[in-house]
């Protein structure tokens, strides 16, 4: 409000004779440090945009005196890298699987790049130490209990095509009923109890005796007529103790009436070929390969 | 006549609203109009129970602050509000079982996120702005906020915003544009509200006794008109049909990405910089007894500021399918606004030339100066992580997150709080707040809160940088993605206490305020020669 300037006692500067609601304003000069380093700071930025690419033009825009583009940088960097696998990318993808031993530097080459294909695509459903998600139905692939096959054509296959899914013709396929449309919750309760009995655990004798009839006309064409399962049909061993969705009386109960529908992408549609060979070549030697 | 115009008006509101509620194709939609027939409902039935009353005259000679009362009492609930989730989602990160299946899918994280950012940054932070602008605007200009009851509405219509913003979230109306999320009858609805904040805040300024405009003023000014810019800009969309909540936006692609970030970051830019740096230009002075540091350096930094911060969106797409021109530029301008940001730091702490004494005495400068002190940090940091080579690193990961916190909870909380403990007392006719000893808790527990979530951010951020790009040497990925989740488990848990520090302040402060405000009597205060003055002769004289 005063337009009067006066000098502030405590620092000896001239205030600038403005006041609002007692707030006055200092004559101070701009620090210098402040400012250099602004003027620095702008010096640099009109350099670094004469270097780089920057100023927007009317088709297009300045590329800069470097040349650089991320794209390019990019594109070297994985250039080089291939560069540097290319014998080895080379011999994996020609190599025949069966036949590449496992001292050969292609090999090890192939199990280090399937690790990474793995992490990158396949731990999300089958985590990332390859162990599987037993509640979901993700298969565990470190032990010997193979659905579709164990062997390194098995497993090349089921990767390349995938399992039940709609873009892949080859795709391996089987698809258990919904016995819960078929039977009556009382004959499902007794196949159950049979399907019990079959991999050793508590279950009502009785029950499991008429059990077996319906198992042996129901459900034998694809389980097999013990439950070993039968893996062209990608149906699961019944008498063992290993459980896609869950052995226990309930979930045997809800996948015997609703029935499992797991889904696997066909990766033939995604990876390389050196890669899907390197991911086989991984998973057949996690611990259960044939 | 105005009153059966006024009646008639609530009457169509309310009868629109009431079909909109039923004929609605989802849910959020259907809430929503079920709340604007209410209030217009009960607006309807008040106003016909006014008429033939005759009316308590209004004495409208004094400051307008029963609207900035009750902004500060709704600044300091969404505060809570707004902590109290972001606590709340923290501890889902660590603890993904405290995503409840029987809350699914209204109170899963991605659910919560943008209630939490919206209550911080929107409600509490844009409460501050407006309670604060319309408290400095008075007392600036010495006038009174023009307008009438116009202020009322920004105040109520605001408060209707952030409820139907946030419970839109929860069920699933959003535009899935970061701090831009609420659908367009929302937008609307906040463009008519920021419209009237603006012209409340021009027309005090039009009719103001000062000759000059003080700096507080252009500050808040710019963050005010350029808000209203971006919000309309980034919001462009065609709603799918007029009685859902859906919409499409009108750019497509990287243009899309290209006007968020462009909104994004200028979000950033004028409403949690410039509105903050008005508010610190009158509470910092006002609080330490002195005058602003340099005159000079206010109208150079505001400038730069306004013009560079405008360009700097592109950095927070560099490496995607943004062309490579519009990165360096933003880059650089990024860069460039480093200097410009620490400006309005010096000024403040500057300012403090001759009170640095009142550090020792006074907690709330103890709160505006480290508010400033984490103003300065993140305004170095930011330029920093704008450079292409750190941003290859920092981008996607979790230092991002503690970048923003210590520019959020260190500098708009800090000063926001400053700004509380100022007003309070001051609004409600007391020597001082209730109790100042529980500020003090406050500032302690608020800064170690902040230095627990920003140091664990900034670990787990860089590891798992680090841990994304690690590559063996045939050049093969070394850790899956889960396993970079996994690491940053005991950094999760840190940043969750830390957001408990500064949650447990922020409660203390609200119940000091309550003690305070119980204690005292709303104060009227008249503007130094008040303009009621030209009126009346005498007392000018």
């Amino acid at each position: 409000m005063a337009d009067k300037q006066e000098i502030d006692d405590v620092t000896g500067t001239d205030t600038t004779g403005h006041e609002w609601d007692g707030i006055k304003e200092l004559n101070n000069p701009l620090p210098r440090w402040w400012l250099w380093t602004f003027y620095g700071t702008v010096v640099w930025g009109l350099a670094y945009t004469i270097a780089y690419p920057a100023w927007p033009l009317i088709n297009s825009a300045t590329t800069g005196l470097l040349g650089y583009s991320t794209r390019a940088e990019v594109a070297e960097r994985i250039a080089e890298v291939d560069a540097q696998n290319a014998e080895l990318t080379e011999r994996l993808a020609s190599a025949d699987l069966a036949t590449l031993a496992p001292d050969d530097p292609a090999h090890r080459f192939g199990v280090a790049g399937g690790a990474s294909v793995f992490l990158a695509h396949c731990s999300q459903c089958h985590g990332s130490g390859a162990a599987g998600v037993q509640a979901a139905g993700y298969p565990n692939l470190l032990d010997d209990a193979w659905l579709w096959g164990g062997t390194l054509e098995d497993i090349e296959y089921t990767v390349r095509h995938g399992i039940r899914n709609e873009t892949d013709p080859d795709a391996r396929w089987s698809e258990m009923p919904a016995f819960g449309d078929i039977m009556s919750d009382e004959e499902i309760g007794q196949t159950v109890e049979y399907v019990l009995s079959l991999s050793g655990q508590d279950h009502d004798a009785a029950m499991a005796e008429q059990g077996m009839v319906w198992f042996q006309e129901q459900c034998s064409a694809c389980h097999g007529d013990n439950g070993e399962g039968i893996r062209e049909l990608g149906a699961p061993t019944l008498n063992d103790a290993i459980w896609l969705y869950g052995g226990d009386r309930e979930t045997l109960i809800e996948t015997v009436t609703y029935s499992r529908f797991g889904v696997m992408p066909a990766w033939g549609q995604r990876l390389d070929e050196e890669e899907i060979k390197a991911v086989t070549l991984y998973l057949h030697q996690l611990g259960g390969g044939e | 006549m105005w009153d059966y115009v006024k009646l008639i008006l609530l009457g169509l509101v309310a009868l629109v609203a009431a079909i909109a509620a039923d004929w609605g194709h989802d849910l959020a939609y259907k809430l929503h109009a079920a709340l604007i027939m209410l209030i217009a409902g009960g607006m309807f039935i008040w106003q016909l129970r006014q008429i033939g009353e005759t009316r308590a005259v209004v004495d409208d000679t004094g400051y307008m602050d029963n609207v900035v009362r009750a902004g500060v009492i709704a600044t300091g609930f969404w505060g809570v509000v707004g902590f109290l989730a972001g606590v709340f989602i923290a501890f889902q990160l660590a603890f993904p079982g405290l995503n409840f299946d029987w809350g699914q899918p209204f109170t899963n994280f991605g659910r919560l996120r943008p209630l939490h950012t919206s209550a911080v940054i929107f409600a509490f932070g844009g409460n501050a702005l407006i309670m604060s602008s319309f408290y400095i605007v008075q007392r600036t200009c010495g006038a009174r906020l023009w307008g009438g009851n116009t202020a009322w509405f920004v105040f109520w219509g605001y408060q209707l915003f952030i409820v139907m913003a946030a419970t839109g979230y929860l069920l699933g109306a959003t535009q899935s544009k970061e701090y831009a999320e609420p659908e367009w009858y929302v937008d609307i609805w906040l463009t008519i509200v920021w419209v009237a904040f603006l012209v409340v805040y021009m027309g005090t300024i039009f009719k103001r006794q000062e000759k000059h405009i003080y700096v507080a003023n252009w500050f808040l000014l710019a963050f005010i008109i350029t808000v209203a810019m971006l919000h309309i800009v980034n919001n462009l969309s065609i709603p799918v049909s007029l009685l859902g909540s859906k919409s499409v936006q009108v750019f497509s692609g990287v243009q899309d990405a290209m006007t968020q970030w462009w909104y994004g970051h200028n979000a950033v830019g004028f409403f949690l910089t410039a509105g903050f740096l008005g508010m610190m230009y009158y509470f910092v002075p006002k609080q330490a007894g002195r005058p602003v540091y340099s005159y000079k350096l206010s109208i150079i930094h505001f400038w730069a500021l306004i013009f560079l911060y405008i360009w700097a969106g592109p950095h927070h797409l560099h490496y995607t399918a943004l062309p490579d021109w519009a990165s360096t530029l933003g880059m650089v301008f990024s860069i460039i606004l480093w200097m410009p940001s620490w400006g309005g730091m010096i000024n403040g702490l500057m300012t403090l030339q001759g009170a640095w004494d009142k550090l020792r005495t006074d907690p709330i400068i103890r709160m505006m100066v480290i508010s400033l002190a984490f103003y300065g940090m993140s305004t170095f940091e930011g330029p920093m992580m704008s450079i292409k080579a750190v941003n290859s690193l920092s981008h996607y990961t979790d230092w991002t997150i503690g970048h923003v916190h210590s520019g959020a909870l260190g500098w708009n909380g800090m000063i926001t709080f400053g700004a509380l403990y100022f007003l309070t007392p001051r609004l409600w006719g007391r020597k001082q707040m209730y109790s100042m000893a529980a500020i003090d808790w406050h500032f302690w527990l608020a800064t170690i809160g902040i230095v627990l979530y920003a140091a664990s951010m900034w670990v787990t951020g860089i590891m798992e940088g680090l841990m994304w790009r690690e590559v063996d040497a045939q050049g093969f990925l070394v850790n899956s993605f889960a396993d970079t989740v996994s690491a940053k488990f005991p950094m999760y848990v840190v940043r969750g206490l830390g957001g408990v520090l500064y949650l447990t302040g922020a409660c203390i402060m609200v119940w000091n305020m309550w003690m305070t405000i119980r204690g005292g009597q709303p104060v009227r205060v008249a503007p130094p020669a008040a303009p009621v003055a030209a009126a009346q002769p005498v007392q000018a004289a």
